[in-house]
């Protein structure tokens, strides 16, 4: 393994890792604590059509698959607030429209498609550098955006209802948090691809939930937790030779699968009033 | 120059999707007044809150709280949602909800500082909670987190208090402590609570209505039979008032 640090991919690899585990970290658990699980995997699939636009007119995907996301944000933010339409219901239409463009697009570009199961599933190790400056750029906006407005998410998140009481504009603040979402899965797409980006928004945050009741706490562990996985699903796919984006979601998985598990058997043991 | 009515509402209606909620609601609030709204579940009750509060916008008539339009009071009015309207695992502590009170006073942007921390913690006091301030909310017991709430509503200093069925979460034994509170509570601020539990309201309130789509108000807290059997449609305990509160069932 310290062999490979020598090797410039290596180093964009770690550095992918890093930022991609600030941007998951934090905004995931927005996404755990305020229920929008689906809705993110909706924006994250429909960054597809934007994956495809890049394809057809032959610029970079990652761009493409912003305009997508931030774009599917905002429908979907509007239309789960200003219609009558059932959100599952969006969801759903939103992740079938974005995934049915991008394969026309990619259809319509002549020849085939160079790396398209880079965006799909992630290869970690085959990130170019400028698209981790423009990971880096993209962190910087989200933490901003959460330092700025903590206090809003916070009671966004909790009690939209008594925001709206206390004057908050709760509808304008829950478009920005789906477009950082939107942001999110753009830093992700390079390392676990547009597929797997909504384990990355979930599993990290999932399992900090476990371990503390601070919303901050929370991010902080969320972070160490998405670093963790990245680092060692990428040493364990070098090791055995597997895709790296996939590695990475199935050693935080079982991680948390595991950690529900001890969980549940604790409880199990009180509920008992078991052995001391 | 006679006081201003803290709520006035006149000839009020809201309908969701043509069926009828609130059917031409008059209501006066005066300062201190303590008024307990009855009915059946889905008689309006919390929509009429939510008219108070400006979150519904009625068809017809006229709402005014503190002599202005619901929204543009808002800051005055403190409101205790019904318990189950949050996500009890919330990874939030007792001070942070009630700091979100202070979110009027504070506005966008700007993080909350030392003098709404130390707003949230006299409110935190107020209704005996200060030593549970660092827990999380979910770990409270039932009357606690409800304690908890209305200190979220009180750190605004609100001239009007709204609870939204307050005691459904509250064990009776600690039903009596709740409304204590609220005793106290009525002597800076008008307190109107909308609930089911016609036993627990009628004793403690200065003011009764009842609602069921129309509103059946009558200033005094006397129920009569008549009034009752009107807003839920069929014969109910009915409860006589003196120095201890009992009550008296009808035939059904």
């Amino acid at each position: 393994m310290f062999e490979a640090f020598q090797f410039e991919f290596m180093r964009n690899a770690m550095l992918a890792g890093l930022l991609a585990s600030v941007a998951c970290g934090i905004v995931g658990v927005y996404v755990v604590v305020k229920k929008i699980v689906s809705m993110s995997g909706s924006i994250a699939h429909a960054s597809f059509g934007g994956i495809g636009l890049g394809y057809l007119l032959k610029f970079n995907p990652v761009l493409g698959a912003m305009i997508f996301t931030l774009l599917s944000a905002v429908t979907m933010g509007l239309v789960t607030r200003r219609t009558k339409l059932p959100e599952d219901t969006a969801i759903g239409i939103l992740w079938a429209l974005g995934m049915a463009l991008g394969v026309i697009f990619i259809g319509l570009s002549a020849g085939y498609a160079p790396d398209l199961m880079s965006y799909l599933f992630g290869n970690i190790l085959t990130v170019p550098f400028t698209d981790i400056l423009l990971m880096a750029a993209l962190d910087v906006i989200i933490l901003t955006l959460v330092i700025a407005f903590y206090k809003e998410f916070l009671l966004l998140s909790f009690d939209e209802e008594f925001g709206i009481v206390v004057g908050m504009p709760v509808d304008a603040l829950y478009l920005l948090m789906l477009c950082m979402v939107a942001l999110t899965v753009v830093v992700l797409i390079r390392v676990v691809g547009m597929i797997l980006v909504i384990a990355m928004l979930t599993f990290p945050a999932a399992l900090a939930r476990q371990f503390t009741h601070d919303l901050k706490k929370m991010m902080m562990l969320s972070v160490v937790f998405g670093m963790l996985f990245t680092f060692g699903g990428l040493w364990i796919s070098y090791a055995l030779n597997l895709a790296s984006g996939a590695t990475i979601i199935l050693l935080s998985g079982l991680v948390l699968l595991l950690s529900y598990a001890v969980t549940g058997l604790r409880g199990k043991v009180k509920a008992r009033g078991g052995p001391a | 120059m006679t006081a201003l009515d803290v709520v006035r509402l006149e000839d009020v209606c809201v309908s969701y999707d043509g069926t009828p909620a609130l059917e031409g609601i008059n209501l006066k609030v005066a300062e201190h007044d303590f008024l307990g709204i009855i009915g059946p579940n889905g008689g309006g009750k919390s929509t009429l809150l939510k008219v108070i509060l400006g979150l519904i916008k009625p068809e017809r008539g006229m709402v005014t709280v503190l002599g202005n339009p619901p929204d543009r009071s808002r800051t005055k009015i403190g409101y205790v949602p019904q318990y189950s309207n949050y996500d009890h695992n919330f990874p939030v502590s007792v001070i942070e909800v009630v700091m979100m009170g202070r979110y009027g006073k504070a506005g966008l942007l700007k993080p909350y500082g030392r003098v709404d921390r130390a707003a949230a913690q006299k409110a935190l006091t107020r209704v005996g909670m200060l030593d549970h301030a660092a827990a999380q909310i979910g770990q409270l017991s039932g009357g606690q987190q409800q304690r908890a709430f209305i200190a979220r509503a009180l750190v605004s200093e609100p001239q009007l208090l709204l609870l939204d069925e307050p005691t459904a979460s509250v064990d009776s034994a600690m039903q009596t402590d709740f409304y204590e509170l609220l005793e106290h509570l009525k002597e800076e601020m008008a307190i109107v609570m909308v609930s089911h539990d016609i036993g627990a309201v009628s004793v403690f309130v200065d003011k009764i209505a009842c609602l069921n789509v129309q509103l059946y108000y009558h200033g005094s807290r006397e129920i009569t039979p008549e009034i009752l059997e009107a807003t839920y449609k069929c014969p109910v305990q009915l409860i006589a008032h003196g120095d201890i509160p009992h009550r008296v069932l009808r035939e059904h």
